[in-house]
């Protein structure tokens, strides 16, 4: 039992199964699936299906925050990559071929993993601070978005291209194939190969990791790489999704999600350790979440205020001074510990 | 050697004025009607919220901090006022400072558990972001226009200057806390602290300093600052509305580096936030005057804007290292 309570996912397994059994006890019909069409539908489905650009996001933030580092450009990087395909694909003559497709989609990986090979570059060999660094494309980013889609929202009409985000594929959504096929491949990059061990070490101490002999420039250069070819995954499919690419909001605010989803996951943002399944549970808590206060009734933009209290939670669970606080509290007597816990929901 | 230092730190200010002229001269040249004290004092009017949340945030970026629920705490102030004055009918000399209070409560809660419990100042200022952007909804989703006859006189009074030139009551607070916060940085005991916890926040805690207080004052300002920027915003807007200042914390961010001050803390001026609201400001103005270029290439110039300044600091920092070693 002690090992189980002590293991890094008991905290975000034990949430989100709180959540699956309240909207259970809401809705006693959530669990249920459908197959229509040879597809599956269900609000399980659904959860999965709408967290994959989010999971991809936060896969590549994973890695970015191991190296305790941080990428605040992933929501212009999902705006820059949708614009960029969309663009690609509206100017040829047929937009279904699948030639025209695929190139469209290679063209936005490409630059999408261009401009995180930019802000690795500004935070290794330039030496700027992460946040820094990449809070200059996260500024920019949107006004690039924008110029390619010329200020407007590119809408296209490619059935080939809308498989990626919409289409199903042996009854499940495509999306949630390239999200197992990302994470099996970070994955076994960072758990059978050294990468993982070097990307740890480099978190913990990037100068003692040089002095080991470990490159650290190239390490910390793969983990902005990887994050920024993730957003850009992310931004194609998003804008497959809904045939169009709207340089504004594309991805709005989604450096914050992934961020949160990769600290629910027990990812310390001090780097040096690092949980990607942590990260896969931190997005279907945030997708739960939505989903549940989208099926009670609250109005959806709620989410915000709740989203605050999780992270509040979150947070107050990790540092250690609190629970020294709480632990102090909880052992004193019944009148103290009131006030403790008063205190605290007053801050959140 | 002493000189030669204070010479480095001043050099992103002069580098931030010459452009600022720079800009200036280029547009006057380039446009009719640039060239005239108004359109230097329409900056100063349509960019006063922006300096006063500036001012707050450079004291939290001196510190080695950042606060990112400024932009949401100006929607919520101008919420907050907006339900209480409209739907609630209560008078603006109450709702006024009941919501500078929360402002600084909201901060001052922020400042404590980013202190007591060590939880960093991104996640924190994060959540206080998502919490004050999603009590605005909580409160309503819609606009609520605000037609109370004071808040009408605020935003319309136009205070006449010599030369036949007019600023807003709004401006004149700027200025005022402009001038506060200068007088807060660089003369008072506090301010001395908070550039000590920017340089080094353990050195500053073994000399004794009041490093828990002063952190925790630092945020309860900025939360300050942001809604009193939010009551100016009010004047401006005549509305609260849960959506304003959306993505108002970075043009601040952005502000306060082009300003020169240093994002790992301890190095910088408040006067250079002044420069840097007013270069954000100015280019709005010329590109709104060229009239063919389109909004979004503020962003790209500011982003290349910070770059330049990012880079300037590098240089100025790792020439200063090479000549400590």
């Amino acid at each position: 039992m002690e090992r189980i309570r002590k293991h890094h996912l008991f905290w975000p397994v034990l949430v989100l199964v709180a959540l699956l059994v309240f909207n259970l006890l809401y809705d006693p019909d959530f669990f249920r699936i459908q197959v229509r069409d040879g597809t599956l539908y269900g609000n399980l489905i659904d959860i999965l299906f709408f967290g994959s650009p989010l999971a991809l996001v936060a896969l590549g933030m994973t890695l970015v925050i191991a190296t305790r580092g941080i990428d605040l450009s992933v929501g212009s990087v999902v705006a820059i990559s949708a614009a960029i395909a969309c663009f690609t694909i509206s100017k040829g003559t047929d937009q279904n071929d699948p030639g025209l497709v695929a190139t469209a989609v290679l063209l936005a990986l490409a630059a999408s993993a261009l401009l995180g090979l930019w802000n690795g570059f500004l935070v290794t060999r330039v030496g700027i601070q992460p946040i820094v660094a990449t809070l200059i494309l996260m500024v920019a980013g949107r006004g690039i978005a924008q110029l390619i889609t010329s200020g407007q929202i590119i809408t296209v009409i490619s059935p080939n291209y809308k498989v990626i985000g919409a289409g199903t594929l042996l009854t499940l959504p495509v999306s949630v194939y390239i999200v197992a096929l990302v994470f099996a491949l970070a994955a076994l990059l960072t758990r059978k190969t050294a990468l993982g061990l070097f990307i740890e070490s480099v978190g913990c101490n990037p100068t003692a990791s040089r002095l080991a002999g470990i490159r650290s420039v190239t390490v910390r250069l793969f983990a902005y790489l990887f994050c920024g070819f993730c957003a850009g995954l992310a931004g194609i499919i998003l804008s497959s999704n809904v045939s169009s690419a709207d340089g504004n909001n594309a991805g709005l605010w989604y450096e914050l999600d992934a961020i949160l989803a990769v600290v629910i996951g027990g990812t310390s943002l001090n780097g040096g350790r690092f949980f990607l399944t942590g990260t896969l549970l931190g997005v279907l808590i945030i997708q739960t979440l939505t989903t549940t206060i989208y099926s009670t009734g609250v109005p959806p933009e709620v989410t915000l205020v709740v989203k605050a209290l999780v992270v509040l939670a979150v947070c107050l669970i990790q540092s250690e001074g609190f629970r020294r606080t709480l632990a102090r509290s909880l052992v004193s007597a019944r009148q103290p510990r009131q006030q403790a816990e008063g205190k605290v929901t007053t801050r959140g | 050697m002493a000189r030669i230092a204070i010479k480095k730190q001043h050099v992103p200010i002069i580098a931030s004025t010459a452009l600022l002229v720079l800009i200036f001269a280029a547009g006057s040249l380039r446009y009719t009607g640039f060239f005239s004290l108004q359109v230097l004092l329409n900056l100063l009017i349509d960019n006063a919220f922006l300096l006063i949340v500036a001012v707050g945030m450079t004291f939290v970026i001196l510190s080695g901090g950042i606060d990112l629920s400024v932009g949401s705490v100006i929607a919520l102030t101008t919420m907050l006022s907006a339900a209480l004055i409209e739907q609630a009918g209560w008078p603006p000399a109450v709702v006024i400072p009941l919501v500078l209070a929360l402002g600084t409560s909201m901060g001052a809660g922020m400042g404590a558990m980013i202190h007591y419990y060590k939880i960093q100042p991104f996640i924190v200022t994060l959540a206080g972001m998502f919490l004050a952007r999603g009590l605005c909804f909580v409160i309503s989703i819609n606009a609520i226009t605000i037609k109370d006859p004071f808040y009408v006189t605020m935003a319309q009074t136009r205070v006449p200057i010599p030369g036949g030139n007019f600023i807003s009551i709004s401006v004149i607070i700027a200025l005022v806390v402009l001038a506060a916060a200068i007088w807060l940085a660089h003369f008072t005991r506090f301010g001395r602290c908070v550039y000590a916890i920017g340089g080094n926040e353990y050195s500053a805690l073994l000399m004794g300093l009041p490093v828990g207080r002063t952190k925790v004052l630092i945020y309860a300002f900025s939360g300050f600052c942001s809604a009193l920027a939010g009551v100016v915003f009010t004047f401006y807007m005549l509305s609260g509305y849960g959506l304003h200042a959306l993505g108002l914390e970075l043009d601040t961010i952005a502000a306060v580096v082009i300003g020169g001050t240093l994002l790992t803390g301890g190095v910088g001026y408040v006067f250079g936030t002044f420069l840097g609201v007013m270069l954000q400001g100015i280019i709005q103005t010329i590109i709104s005057f060229e009239g063919t270029l389109s909004s979004w290439w503020t962003k790209i110039v500011i982003g290349v804007l910070l770059l330049l300044f990012i880079l300037l600091q590098r240089l100025l920092s790792s020439r200063g290292e090479v000549r400590e070693a």
